[in-house]
């Protein structure tokens, strides 16, 4: 009798084996009829972004409570409807609630509308996670008037194989941070360019000579996750002429000349030149503790998104608590990043950037999804992007807004004008983030100290074991 | 058998299954994201040959080794003995201060532990800096290994202070003074009148500490595995390869290899155990 429970669980795990997929069947059913639903006289919603009231994102998450949510369950109920809408807060890291989240959506629940980024569009999808928006709730998600007002890249960052899979928040860009006041302190001029990677060595040669200053912070290591790949090696990379993903020949960087100069770039920084902080690129809070340095000024340059300026160092004490930098705009200078040379760059680029955005997409499984359609129009529509906004700036995937708004911040409007045009976004390829975590791991050994062609030889490594060896380029 | 069917049922339920499971688990290549999450293959013993062959493995599997030599086998189990033997002849006053205290070390929840651990080594503003003078020190990243072994032994030293208490109790006073009267020192005195009694506790209390700590993931929230994975232990390590990289059928791979380690651990010490009632 006591052998017979686990008899029956071993027959079922061979079952398993032999059958293969057990744990695959849940999301082998897919998104079902788009006007499920559509007529129930009572429906709930659930919103979930990494936002809290009074921590992380506060402005969003306010927005979404006290402004987004009344205004459409008010607009609902004047068509009849009755529709409830929760929200669930969170204020962590981005990687944690990216885990939170693709595990919620792996257990088969997950809330009905979340924020994917353009990158994890591809691998999101092939997991079942998202599916095409017109599959989702019909046709309508291709003839909805909003997408006008979307800029072509900013569409394409959003979709896959010419299907939309959300509708887009923004577009962010990257720029390089300095400190003017520093600058001037060490002989260099208040409106810097630097047009070579040589230019910034240079530019943090002589910043090194001020006391209790770190010059340079180019993210790099694992804890910083995304922060590492975006802000630093994938612009860095584009710099040395080289996208991370070929997506017409199918294949990664691997142990490539461009790869080698990024990482030879990154060891002259931290270990030959020393003009960073090896530790910042250890601590678990390194990159929180980057902020705090360059909003006191103990930290020269930092390449970062235009989030540093909105939400980091911005004057108002209420968005940016400890960070802000009430002398923000005659203090902090920004400068496009510079290729390896001139002319090095991607499509023969002086100048690179790297783009990142998401948009809100709606759960496949979501019981309600017509109601779901409603509510993600209805916080794209031109009122809400501009409620959620309040008094900040930020690039929006709407023009007539960003035409309205940029004016106000000559920051904003410089990375719209000048950074958008030459940016380059993420690859919508399912292993990018696997890759992503390679390149945090490499980055992390250089500044550790490992010669730089050890540190390549195992990223290719890591790729190819990865994608295989067909779809890895080295040279 | 009758009466011991609910018992193996919760057993198959809670144990065996989960067990299976992970087994069926650590033959699939099974993501967290992309198309692996939605059909995983099969790769048979692959993810078992890829651990095998990982350094990152292995170094993880030394780095555990020391972590449970260092923090519970020698640190909790001889600093819970050296309290229980000095407590026992100390006032009361003094056996209920440091008892409350060393307790409170045990009973906090994790979280809140590792809160104020690290505000004591924020190499900041942490008071351990301000206590030795040495401003700007990061205890967590020049000394990961050394600072999760100082943590753990003040976490779980308690434990074997009060399992130490209670053992030393049983051991007659009249053996202590005899042994006294016949001049033998402290030492000796431990070798051939105090352990030949506690033998079976001592035993008892490492096999109990040393599955805690192997298993303990505490340490994560201290130092995240970092500063490049000088502080990754085993538990860690399925974390960050599972949940932070997404690769569930290798971390369960892992997880199954733990599982014979503990079970191999455990019959170690349980044969020792035996032996001496023997």
């Amino acid at each position: 009798m006591g052998s017979r429970p686990v008899a029956t669980v071993g027959a079922l795990a061979v079952a398993c084996l032999v059958l293969g997929g057990c744990v695959s069947a849940k999301h082998a059913a897919g998104a079902g009829d788009p006007q499920r639903n559509a007529d129930a006289k009572h429906a709930t919603l659930t919103i979930s972004t990494n936002a809290i009231s009074g921590g992380k994102n506060a402005q969003e998450a306010d927005w979404i409570t006290k402004e987004l949510i009344p205004a459409f369950e008010k607009a609902e109920k004047a068509k009849g409807r009755n529709v409830t809408v929760n929200y669930q807060a969170n204020g962590i890291d981005d990687a944690k609630y990216g885990e939170k989240l693709e595990l919620s959506l792996k257990a088969g629940g997950g809330p009905d509308l979340f924020v994917v980024g353009g990158d994890s569009i591809a691998t999101y999808a092939a997991a079942g996670y998202i599916a095409p928006l017109d599959k989702v709730v019909g046709g309508e998600a291709n003839s909805w008037t909003g997408w006008k007002q979307v800029d072509a890249a900013v569409k394409k960052n959003v979709s896959m194989n010419g299907r939309y899979y959300a509708v887009p928040n923004g577009v962010d860009g990257r720029v390089l941070y300095y400190n003017k006041k520093l600058f001037v302190k060490a002989g260099l001029p208040a409106d810097w360019q630097p047009t070579s990677w040589a230019d910034i060595l240079a530019a943090g040669r002589k910043l090194a000579t001020l006391s209790g200053v770190t010059p340079i912070q180019i993210n790099a290591g694992t804890p910083m996750a995304e922060a590492t790949t975006m802000q630093g090696f994938l612009p860095l990379l584009a710099g040395a002429g080289a996208e991370i993903y070929d997506a017409k020949a199918k294949k990664y960087q691997g142990d490539t000349k461009a790869v080698r100069d990024v990482l030879s770039f990154y060891r002259t920084l931290y270990r030959g030149a020393k003009l960073g902080d090896p530790r910042l690129q250890q601590d678990p809070n390194g990159r929180d503790e980057s902020f705090t340095e360059f909003s006191q000024g103990k930290l020269g340059i930092i390449g970062e998104s235009d989030y540093l300026w909105r939400s980091v160092v911005c004057p108002t004490k209420s968005v940016c608590n400890a960070t802000a930098m009430p002398d923000r705009n005659s203090t902090v200078g920004y400068a496009m990043i510079p290729a390896e040379r001139p002319g090095s760059g991607v499509g023969g680029q002086d100048f690179v950037s790297m783009s990142g955005g998401g948009g809100f997409t709606i759960n496949p499984h979501t019981k309600y999804p017509q109601q779901a359609w409603d509510l993600l129009t209805f916080m794209r529509s031109a009122t809400q992007i501009k409620a959620q906004l309040g008094s900040t700036v930020q690039i929006t995937a709407n023009k007539q807004v960003n035409d309205e708004i940029l004016a106000r911040d000559p920051a904003l409007k410089f990375i719209a004008d000048k950074v958008i045009p030459i940016t380059r976004f993420r690859p919508s390829e399912e292993h990018y983030t696997s890759v992503g975590a390679l390149i945090e791991e490499a980055t992390g050994q250089v500044v550790a100290g490992k010669p730089v062609d050890e540190v390549a030889k195992a990223y290719q490594q890591g790729v190819v074991k990865l994608v295989g060896a067909d779809h890895v380029s080295s040279n | 058998m009758l009466f011991v069917a609910p018992a193996l049922a919760l057993i198959a339920a809670f144990l065996v299954f989960p067990a299976l499971w992970t087994l069926y688990l650590g033959v699939l290549k099974y993501d967290l994201a992309g198309s692996n999450a939605a059909a995983p293959q099969f790769v048979g013993l692959g993810n078992y040959r890829d651990a095998l062959t990982d350094p990152r493995f292995a170094n993880s599997l030394l780095l555990t080794v020391a972590f449970v030599g260092l923090s519970a086998v020698l640190g909790q189990n001889v600093l819970g003995f050296l309290l229980a033997a000095v407590l026992r002849d100390a006032a009361s006053w003094v056996r209920g201060v440091v008892n409350a205290v060393v307790l409170l070390a045990w009973i906090l929840p994790g979280t809140v532990v590792v809160f104020l651990w690290q505000a004591l080594l924020d190499r900041g503003g942490g008071t351990l800096n301000a206590l030795l003078g040495t401003p700007g020190a990061a205890w967590t990243l020049d000394h990961p290994l050394a600072t999760i072994v100082a943590f753990n032994i003040w976490r779980g030293t308690a434990f074997s202070m009060l399992l130490y208490s209670a053992a030393l109790g049983a051991v007659p006073r009249s053996q202590l003074e005899t042994a006294r009267t016949y001049g033998a020192g402290p030492l000796r005195t431990l070798r051939d009148v105090v352990l030949p009694h506690i033998r079976g506790h001592v035993l008892t209390n490492t096999l109990l500490i040393t599955l805690w700590t192997f298993n303990d993931f505490a340490p994560y929230m201290l130092t995240g595995g970092g500063p490049d994975h000088r502080s990754e232990t085993l538990p860690v390590y399925v974390y960050r390869t599972s949940i932070e990289g997404g690769a569930l059928g290798y971390g369960s791979a892992i997880s199954l290899i733990m599982l014979i380690v503990n079970l191999a651990i455990a019959l170690f010490y349980l044969r020792l155990l035996r032996r001496r009632s023997a």
